[in-house]
């Protein structure tokens, strides 16, 4: 990056050791989270690896954290952009804690004020390099949305980031209904969560599936995946095509 | 009744520990026309006096929308009113766009509160002149707080400020304990009964009221006029009589006239 864009805070220009503090690319990043709205709340899932570039190096990142009492906050993309966001949020809710007052911030709360965040960083061309998946349940509703790191924001029955919007939406699209129970839920996630082990080269085989319920919020110890790799086709997969590899 | 040596400005205290200035600050409330707050469980009625500098005029504009969740009624400085509201309108405008969502009306009190008390403790400032009926809804239902130029800040069931309130004010402790409960309709025509105490003597029509209501699903809007002659007009056959006693047989005639959702009416006192 050779061009540098004035940032203009009113008194000066900012001089070249601040320009370079802004997030040019990322470094340690996750990769997909899928979730879906259930008959109880929402289920998320999710990997524990964070790379560093082609390099799986960390494989103990728990990238869905809760938030308050009724949210669920997953990551995908920088994980040091993410641990900033965890900071702002813990400010959110301390300030809303010692109000005191019976009110609390819903998942829609967050969600808006998540966007708020990632829209006006990208407008000061320093965005928080994540894609964020906010899930929740208050007072009997369920909520579901998502936030890119341009700011783009919207609701939904089930989201995914990344790879997964490649992999996995096409699945949900198909199989996904508003009544499934927990049990299928999961099944329906872990469905998901194979076929991006498969696919995508960033993921690892650890994965965790939390559930925000009116309840609460719950994040599954890590667990593995069966996996086959038997298919015939992996035997001789240049057999069609001589030279490839 | 003067205070002349410790009241010069705000941030002297007198020996016996008061505030002058904010007390005088206080009077001036007093002296606006009567507005007057209810609320039930579910919605809350503000209703204030329409006065006119003369009849060529307009009258004041007493009553403003903060939100459609939120409405202020106003007595004293009107001009200190107009800019408080439009503080509160930001604040909550800033907290539906921040959030998506509508600012607690407890909250939003408070913060009006810190903004009053501000002007207690600057040498350079002085109090708002005015004193503001907060309504409105959030999580825990519909609440009616009281704004004070001291900075304080109360929550009621029911309550009456301006010229004339103590009228209103023994009307409403009298039936307070019933307005949880109430109606929609129940709840304005109390309102309307309690502005009419404060007219003491003068026939009530609805050109001399502002009435508006709201409440869990209906956002916050003024009463027409035609809807507020037939509330009156319910109990309105009986003619005013003067002061004192009249008062309470005035009010217990239009209690029977009210009919249906009308609750206890204590027994008159002599």
């Amino acid at each position: 990056m050779t061009f540098t864009i004035p940032i203009d805070n009113g008194d000066s220009v900012k001089t070249a050791e601040a320009d370079s503090q802004r997030t040019l690319y990322p470094y340690v990043t996750g990769t997909s989270i899928v979730a879906i709205k259930y008959k109880d709340g929402v289920l998320m899932a999710s990997d524990m690896g964070g790379s560093y570039g082609s390099t799986l190096r960390y494989k103990n990142i728990e990238r869905m954290k809760a938030i308050g009492k009724h949210s669920l906050l997953g990551a995908s993309g920088e994980i040091s952009d993410f641990q900033e966001i965890l900071r702002y949020l813990d400010e959110l809710v301390l300030n809303d804690n010692m109000w005191d007052d019976g009110n609390s911030l819903g998942p829609k709360e967050v969600h808006n004020y998540l966007t708020r965040v990632m829209y006006n960083r990208r407008n000061k061309f320093n965005p928080l390099w994540n894609t964020l998946v906010l899930g929740g349940v208050k007072n009997g509703e369920s909520y579901l949305g998502m936030v890119s790191m341009i700011g783009v924001s919207f609701e939904d029955n089930h989201v995914a980031t990344g790879f997964g919007n490649h992999l996995a939406r096409p699945i949900l699209r198909d199989e996904w209904r508003a009544d499934l129970s927990f049990e299928d839920g999961v099944k329906l996630l872990e469905k998901c969560m194979r076929v991006l082990l498969y696919r995508d080269r960033s993921a690892i085989n650890k994965l965790q599936i939390a559930k925000i319920t009116e309840e609460g919020v719950t994040v599954s110890q890590p667990y593995s995946l069966k996996t086959f790799w038997e298919f015939k086709a992996f035997n001789n997969p240049t057999a069609g095509a001589e030279g490839s590899w | 009744m003067f205070r002349n040596q410790y009241d010069t400005d705000v941030t002297t205290w007198s020996p016996t520990g008061r505030l002058f200035q904010v007390e005088y600050a206080m009077e001036a409330v007093k002296q606006g026309s009567a507005a007057i707050g209810l609320r039930s469980r579910s919605h809350v009625v503000l209703a204030s006096v329409n006065k006119a500098q003369s009849e060529l005029s307009s009258h004041q504009r007493k009553i403003f929308k903060v939100d459609d969740h939120i409405g202020v009624a106003i007595a004293g400085l009107t001009a200190d009113g107009r800019v408080l509201s439009r503080y509160m309108r930001s604040e909550s405008i800033n907290h539906s766009f921040t959030y998506e969502s509508p600012l607690p009306v407890g909250r939003l009190v408070v913060r009006l509160a810190d903004k009053a008390q501000v002007c207690t403790q600057r040498s350079w400032k002085r109090p708002y002149g005015v004193g503001l009926l907060v309504g409105g809804l959030d999580e825990s239902g519909a609440h009616l707080y009281y704004n004070c130029p001291s900075g304080n800040y109360f929550e009621y069931q029911a309550f009456a400020i301006g010229s004339r309130s103590q009228a209103a004010k023994t009307y409403l402790e009298r039936r307070f304990e019933s307005f949880n409960e109430s109606s929609r309709e129940d709840l304005i025509k109390d309102a309307i009964l309690a502005i009419r105490e404060t007219l003491q003597g003068e026939t009530l029509k609805s050109s001399l009221c502002t009435v508006s209501v709201l409440g869990v699903d209906e956002p916050f809007h003024f009463l027409d006029q035609d809807s507020i002659q037939k509330v009156i007009d319910t109990f309105e056959n009986v003619p005013e009589e003067e002061e004192d006693g009249g008062e309470a047989e005035a009010e217990a005639a239009a209690a029977e006239q009210g009919g249906a959702g009308d609750q206890d009416v204590a027994p008159m006192e002599m």
